[in-house]
């Protein structure tokens, strides 16, 4: 979707403001908020692109202007409300009325490291990648309502093929409960002055994690 | 977004604080979720999982050549090769700054980062002007974060729009000869790693 999280390239936003010696949390809730999140990941029947495409359909002066754990305690009640697993009364009251509809079991002490551990998204297939390192390609422009992972700046721009990754859960189909639909993923590097006009830094290479259905052939 | 929610009112730090809580609650009552897990997870990434990891990554590789092609090969076998530095989970790729080429990581639809590696990432690396002008202006944000390169070094900007993961392995300060890796990665910091620093200077003798 064209949201406001697709921000790259966008004026407006001020100067980076880098924290000196930050915390990993600013308060003990944002500690809660991300442990439970990664704990019912592991229980709650969505998987990561399902996640992220919650946060991107928030409100955009919400997204905007909460913080990110903000962002995340909404985006974590809006998944476990759509599946029915937690309802708003129960955490007006803070407490259960009913038992859980989940067979899977809790995440468990002995199991916090693997849960933490990014898991592999390769997946196998017998379809030959359509293209190989040194080739040239234009993105599509192509404008989804839901979830995708070509940002705007980088669509109908012409690129150069420079890594292979194999073939991967295609985000765009496994967002929308779609299944994997695993696709050869490719590194795609873009000059400054085809993403942004000539005018722009010369010295500037871009490149995104694309595809191969964002690409076709120059 | 620069701010944080405690440094709102104390009205709504008290109100995230309750509302976290009562979800908490709520997901502990239906046995989904183990309070003493999510303490450890918190922990972890309090104690464990944070950018001295990746540090070691890099001095291992600035004085082991071996270990560096590896590195650059396959960041996550050689990493995991490693064995002290944590479970490192898959496509983490290091990328090489050069003295013709400097490496950035950004992801501007979100929050990508190495966290395996790296720990968290900062609140800047989340924030809407990081992640709306480094694709575009790399030079400026260099220039925020204090770091001036020669105007015909290339800059190339990585955004991390899939699953793969980047690293990026910064140059070897001159005047560290001799130095072992713990005197080495004590150099590295995190902003290096990301591609919006470079590694402290060694100290100068007296």
């Amino acid at each position: 979707m064209n949201g406001v999280h697709d921000m790259g390239g966008m004026d407006g936003f001020g100067r980076i403001e880098p924290e000196r010696d930050e915390p990993v949390f600013h308060a003990p809730w944002e500690g809660r908020v991300m442990a439970m999140m990664r704990a019912m990941g592991c229980v709650g029947g969505w998987n990561l692109d399902m996640f992220r495409n919650a946060r991107e359909s928030q409100p955009p002066s919400f997204y905007l202007t909460a913080s990110y754990y903000k962002s995340w305690e909404k985006t974590l009640e809006t998944l476990l409300l759509e599946r029915g697993l937690v309802m708003e009364e129960e955490i007006v009251a803070s407490r259960s009325f009913s038992g859980s509809t989940v067979a899977g079991q809790p995440l468990r002490a002995e199991d916090v490291s693997k849960a933490l551990k990014r898991q592999s998204y390769e997946r196998s297939t017998s379809a030959a990648a359509l293209f190989k390192v040194g080739d040239g390609v234009r993105t599509r422009n192509i404008h989804l309502p839901t979830h995708t992972r070509l940002p705007r700046y980088a669509r109908g721009r012409r690129g150069t093929i420079e890594r292979v990754h194999g073939c991967h859960v295609f985000p765009d189909s496994s967002a929308v409960g779609a299944g994997d639909d695993p696709q050869w993923l490719y590194t795609v590097v873009f000059d400054g002055s085809e993403l942004w006009g000539t005018d722009d830094d010369p010295s500037l290479k871009v490149s995104v994690e694309a595809f191969e259905p964002y690409l076709e052939a120059l | 977004m620069s701010h944080h929610d405690d440094d709102e009112d104390h009205s709504e730090l008290s109100e995230m604080t309750l509302r976290v809580r009562a979800l908490e609650t709520v997901l502990l009552e239906k046995g989904l979720i183990d309070p003493a897990v999510l303490d450890l997870i918190v922990e972890a990434y309090e104690t464990r999982i944070g950018p001295r990891n990746g540090a070691k990554v890099v001095a291992r590789a600035w004085l082991d050549p071996d270990f560096k092609r590896a590195l650059l090969e396959d960041a996550t076998a050689a990493v995991s090769s490693l064995g002290h530095v944590g479970e490192i989970g898959d496509h983490l790729i290091a990328v090489e700054n050069l003295p013709t080429l400097h490496n950035m990581v950004v992801c501007t639809l979100c929050s990508c980062y190495p966290t395996d590696l790296l720990g968290l990432p900062p609140v800047w690396y989340k924030s809407a002007p990081y992640r709306s002008r480094v694709v575009r202006n790399a030079r400026g944000v260099l220039a925020e974060f204090g770091v001036n390169l020669p105007p015909e070094m290339e800059i190339r900007v990585w955004d991390s729009t899939a699953e793969t993961r980047f690293l990026v392995l910064p140059m070897r300060p001159a005047g560290t000869e001799g130095f072992d890796v713990d005197a080495l990665a004590s150099l590295v910091t995190r902003d290096s790693m990301i591609g919006t620093g470079l590694p402290k200077l060694p100290e100068v003798g007296p």
